[in-house]
């Protein structure tokens, strides 16, 4: 059988396939959405670089045809600032995960969202930590087990929509890897927006924070998603906490506001033109 | 190189004769080779270095951003560096030690940047306006894993300015992260400096890719120097590159011993081929010595002004001064030794690039002179030293 080039295939380096991603994860949803994203804009990718930081979904990085950069752990947005203001004509996209983003990369985020840097941030929310085994993080929600909460998790989680509008950012999103059209067009939205973008993606990890929680199938944590997820758009991030019966999704904020790049470039001709 | 375009920018280099700190020095010396990026975080005695390119940066196009911490300076600089915009950073001791993890990723990716460190008293906040030399181990091993860096140790104002320049020029030339190793005196101090003209400042910039974009480029694959030339962002090369052990196009490799050490060596070998190249040391009235001071930075000063007065004193006293610390000047260190009764190393740690002169000189003697606190060595006290061996 004549084998059918894959609608996408531009946008992957085709040998890095196959991916490290286990069966059921929700990182290739993420990526698809992403290329998807690219494809519709007919974004110019030699413009294009995708950092990512440590962890599943930071191998995405290798995965996309365009430049790219794998950080340490926690520093992708701090890279991608440097990026970005080297040389401002860039889209410069972090994707990353929970752990990578607002454990050990915390500070990072929220001083980008308040700079409003132009970047733009996509987070796969698995909960825990997958690429060591399933470890709680900042996400995980309270009383669910991993193994470094055998007993329960005691530790309250991040809402990161609340998060990310509470420290300035322009747009902020929640999706689940069910909602790819919406996803999507969120992508879509942020790549063409100035300052700091934020979409929070709820994606599933069956094989661990699902084995650990009774969801031990790709299936059963999008099943989770679908009961789960009300579709409210520009409702309170501060009411949106992630409760294993209400993940509320859709668009949070969504305002315009002078990005830094422009800021800086109106400093920089300041200077120039002082004599 | 530069990150926004401007219609007339500002004269970039100062030419002249000046009056001006080791810190300021330091920031033209870099502006004048091409430094068009400088992120960083506050802190003494580092702190005038960011001030004067948050003023001098904007004014020809370039970026001067302060960051939250100096893990984010770090990251920022080897992004600006792979977006083809030569950068560096500045910092002291408890920054530095923040910094490690991301030089270790701009060692394994190969980015050229420029860090200083204009060290003061530690260990921890220690003594913030003090000076020191106790981060000279951490600059060769602080980050974890087996790498070669380069460093340099300025001794005066003249050499802030000289030495970064250089600092930028090799890291280009190796894509190699390199250290400027000043102390708060050094820093501080304000001295006559010599601006050259531009056109004899030297410049070097990273080699660039000799092939088109194409869905087989190798951004790792080095020349017959061991350093691969540099593709940067936005060029069209959609490469790749982590911090993982990875190959020549830049893909993880992280099951492979013949990968890991392939690349690890050739991490080490590129710098340890070229040290040659690389090491630059000074003496001065080593001719016919039988005792040796060996010294760098601000202790340097002192060991020279001892080595004259021993020498007016009849004493047969001469003096080896690193300027590079790192790769360490192992040879130059064998040869004297084999000239002298002996060796003095003032430092201003509690004995740290002693047991490297240790190692190199063998069998000659040598003598640790510590100094920890607010002054430098005073040359009498390494008379003192030079005195007991001729006894």
């Amino acid at each position: 059988m004549e084998e059918l080039p894959h609608p996408y295939e531009k946008f992957l380096r085709k040998d890095r396939i196959p991916h490290i991603w286990c069966e059921g994860c929700g990182n290739g949803i993420i990526l698809n959405c992403f290329a998807r994203a690219l494809d519709e804009l007919n974004a110019d990718l030699d413009k294009v670089v995708v950092v990512s930081g440590i962890g599943c979904i930071g191998r995405v990085s290798g995965y996309t045809n365009t430049d790219s950069f794998h950080t340490t752990h926690g520093r992708p947005i701090a890279f991608a600032t440097g990026v970005k203001l080297a040389n401002p004509e860039l889209k410069v996209v972090v994707i990353s995960g929970d752990g990578d983003l607002f454990a050990i990369g915390g500070n990072h985020f929220i001083h980008a969202a308040r700079r409003n840097l132009d970047i733009q941030v996509i987070c796969a929310n698995n909960f825990i930590y997958g690429m060591t085994g399933g470890q709680m993080g900042p996400t995980t929600p309270l009383e669910t087990w991993t193994p470094t909460t055998p007993y329960g998790n005691i530790e309250q989680s991040f809402n990161l929509v609340h998060l990310a509008a509470a420290c300035g950012a322009v747009y902020v999103a929640r999706w689940t890897t069910l909602h790819t059209r919406w996803m999507t067009e969120s992508i879509k939205k942020v790549l063409q927006k100035e300052g700091f973008s934020f979409i929070e993606v709820v994606s599933e990890c069956p094989e661990l924070f699902g084995r650990y929680n009774k969801m031990e199938t790709g299936i059963k944590m999008l099943k989770w998603f679908k009961d789960a997820s009300q579709v409210q758009h520009f409702s309170d991030p501060a009411k949106a906490e992630i409760t294993p019966n209400r993940i509320v999704v859709g668009e949070f904020v969504d305002i315009e506001k002078l990005g830094y790049t422009k800021l800086r470039q109106q400093m920089t001709m300041r200077a120039a033109e002082k004599k | 190189m530069t990150a926004i375009s401007i219609e007339k920018p500002k004269a970039i280099v100062r030419s002249g004769t000046r009056f001006m700190s080791g810190d300021i020095a330091c920031a033209e010396g870099a502006l004048a080779v091409g430094c068009r990026f400088f992120a960083g975080y506050p802190i003494t005695p580092a702190t005038e270095i960011a001030e004067h390119m948050a003023r001098r940066l904007p004014e020809i196009g370039g970026v001067y951003i302060q960051m939250e911490d100096e893990i984010a300076s770090m990251a920022a600089i080897i992004g600006a560096s792979y977006a083809g915009v030569k950068s560096m950073t500045a910092t002291s001791g408890p920054g530095f030690s923040l910094m490690m993890e991301n030089i270790g990723l701009a060692v394994m990716t190969e980015t050229p940047c420029v860090i200083v460190n204009v060290m003061r008293g530690g260990p921890s906040t220690g003594q913030p306006t003090m000076p020191g030399q106790q981060d000279v181990m951490q600059a060769r091993w602080g980050s974890h894993g087996d790498y070669e860096i380069i460093a340099l140790a300025p001794s005066s104002v003249q050499e802030m300015f000289d030495l970064t320049v250089q600092a930028f020029n090799l890291s280009e030339a190796y894509r190699v992260p390199v250290f400027i190793l000043a102390d708060e005196i050094v820093g501080h101090m304000w001295e006559r400096v010599r601006i050259p003209e531009p056109e004899n400042i030297k410049i070097v910039n990273r080699k660039k890719p000799s092939v088109p974009p194409s869905n087989t480029f190798a951004s790792f694959k080095p020349d017959k120097d061991l350093v691969p030339p540099m593709a940067v962002f936005g060029e069209g090369y959609h490469f790749h590159a982590t911090g993982l052990t990875h190959d020549e196009r830049g893909y993880p490799r992280t099951e492979s011993a013949e990968a890991q050490t392939k690349l690890v060596q050739r991490l080490c070998n590129k710098i340890r081929m070229n040290k040659e190249r690389i090491i630059q040391v000074e003496d001065a009235m080593l001719e016919g010595a039988e005792i040796a001071v060996v010294a760098y930075g601000i202790a340097a000063r002192a060991a020279l002004s001892a080595v004259r007065k021993a020498r007016e004193r009849g004493l047969r006293a001469g003096l080896l001064r690193f300027v590079t610390i790192w790769p360490f000047p192992e040879e130059q260190v064998a040869e004297v030794a084999k000239q002298v009764k002996a060796i003095v190393v003032p430092e201003m740690n509690c004995g740290q690039i002693v047991r490297e002169v240790e190692r190199a000189a063998k069998e000659t003697p040598v003598i640790f002179l510590s100094k920890l606190g607010e002054e430098p060595h005073k040359p009498s006290e390494i008379l003192a030293a030079i005195e007991g061996v001729q006894k």
